[in-house]
């Protein structure tokens, strides 16, 4: 195992700073290992989990609603464009020196990094729906609320379900420069090489991007788990696009 | 390494002596007396943008037409883009500590693996978007496939390209703010130094979508320009 990991270098000492305790860079404390490490991955998670059950509350019925009226072009792209361009930095310096330290205020911060994705593919994913389906449903007699619940909502749940796997690897990222706000994330390492040295800051990093690319993993089957049949048949799948099947659609080859 | 400590242990007061400054209320006054003291974070802010979104376009351009070429390339392209999409930047400046050190080198680095898949998926949208009879009619004049790809294929796909690129530069601009942690300076530093000062996080944050909203102008002037065509239908 040790000769596994002196071979990979700075990485190796990285992966044995999350998996041994050892003493503080300064001196006095342990750091590092499995326990503290699960330390900080529960608040991550805590924080990150929070942020987009809340932010999903607040976005989805409201995009829902849009989307199904047909208003709310401006809403849609006003907010990704804004959301896009705020850095995460600028937001949680704001929250921090306006309002103040602790869990309030970055899961606040985390909750406004993800609203946009999911206002954004929510409207988006219910706009297009084929209207032809949505009238053909409407002259089989169904309500609205119907209408919503068995024929908008199932086409557009691979959109929708696009924006949250953007949102949740946003909010599980952003969560990584908590510690600026005292909460105690995977970032603290990172953020205070005073204390964890430059190892410490490598081991956080391994396993920040590991637990991330996890996360993007999951939502990516989740995404193909939520397509209705019908579209995977006719390959019309989301826009966005499960990313790891490329919907293509197949052209006459002119020679 | 060095001036990320630096930026940690720095404690500077911020300048001035008026009461307001002294109770950390928002003060104009004071943004007016020191606002020039944010033009070279701005500056290395605007290079910190630029200089990925350019690379990473040339990069997405040319793999992009390779799977145009090579149509099973996408899904691994889309693949591998997708992973250092996901990676958090400053998990990612880490990551390349131990190859490139910290600094600008590992900024760039770092931001133009962000800028791949948006700008990749872009293209590859525009050009399959091309309608399958104005390939056929390019084809019929005895167009070559690269004078296809030049003459009908890319131009047709601008709009899309450069929906693309302006996403990939907002994108990139909030993400270098985090380009302080790889020691790159930029509005991240002035940020990350007084982050308790009001005054100084509203003119840094606000001077980076200020950034942010001017760039995406430009871009969508660029693609005016460029698409002389769609004017003239509307």
């Amino acid at each position: 195992m040790s000769t596994i990991l002196a071979v990979l270098g700075d990485f190796g000492e990285g992966i044995e700073f999350l998996l041994k305790e050892r003493e503080s860079v300064s001196g006095g404390v342990q750091i590092g290992g499995p326990a503290e490490m699960a330390a900080f991955g529960a608040t991550h998670m805590l924080v990150s989990v929070a942020a987009v059950l809340i932010a999903c509350a607040l976005a989805i019925p409201l995009s829902l609603w849009l989307g199904h009226i047909g208003r709310g072009d401006f809403l849609a792209t006003a907010t990704s464009n804004v959301g896009r361009a705020v850095p995460s930095l600028a937001l949680l310096a704001f929250f921090i020196s306006f309002i103040g330290l602790g869990y309030t205020n970055v899961i606040s911060v985390l909750v406004l990094l993800a609203i946009p994705p999911l206002i954004t593919s929510t409207y988006v994913g219910m706009r297009q729906v084929d209207r032809d389906t949505v009238d053909a449903a409407r002259g089989q007699g169904m309500t609205g609320l119907e209408i919503v619940r068995k024929v908008e909502l199932p086409l557009a749940l691979p959109t929708i379900f696009g924006g949250l796997r953007i949102a949740a690897v946003t909010v599980v990222a952003t969560a990584t420069i908590a510690p600026l706000a005292n909460v105690q994330t995977l970032g603290e390492p990172i953020l205070t090489p005073q204390t964890y040295g430059v190892v410490g800051q490598i081991g956080a990093s391994i396993l920040v991007a590991s637990i991330t690319l996890l996360i993007d993993f999951l939502f990516a089957r989740l995404q193909r788990a939520v397509t209705p049949k019908g579209l995977k048949l006719t390959g019309e799948a989301p826009a966005k696009g499960p990313r790891f099947s490329f919907p293509t659609r197949r052209r006459l080859r002119s020679t | 390494m060095s001036r990320f400590v630096l930026a940690q242990l720095k404690i500077e007061k911020p300048g001035g002596s008026g009461s307001c400054v002294a109770d950390n209320d928002f003060c104009p006054e004071w943004i007016a007396e020191n606002l020039d003291r944010y033009w070279t974070p701005l500056l290395e802010h605007l290079f910190l943008t630029i200089v990925p979104v350019v690379i990473g376009f040339a990069i997405a351009m040319g793999l992009a037409v390779l799977a145009h070429r090579r149509r099973w390339l996408t899904g691994p392209i889309v693949t591998v883009t997708g992973i250092f999409f996901a990676i958090p930047s400053v998990a990612a400046f880490f990551l390349l500590q131990p190859i490139t050190g910290l600094g600008y080198t590992t900024a760039i680095v770092a931001l133009v693996s962000y800028t791949l898949l948006i700008i990749f998926r872009n293209i590859t949208n525009g050009l399959r978007n091309v309608p399958a009879e104005t390939r056929d009619a390019a084809v019929g004049q005895g167009l070559t496939d690269r004078q296809l790809l030049t003459r009908v294929e890319l131009p047709m796909a601008v709009p899309e390209i450069m929906a693309g690129l302006r996403i990939a530069t907002s994108t990139t601009v909030g993400l270098a703010a985090l380009a302080v942690f790889a020691g790159a300076g930029g509005l991240g530093s002035e940020i990350l130094t007084d982050r308790y000062f009001k005054s100084n996080v509203v003119v840094a944050g606000g001077l980076a979508v200020l950034l942010a909203a001017v760039l995406d102008l430009a871009l969508l002037g660029l693609q005016r320009l460029l698409t002389p065509w769609q004017r003239a239908r509307a």
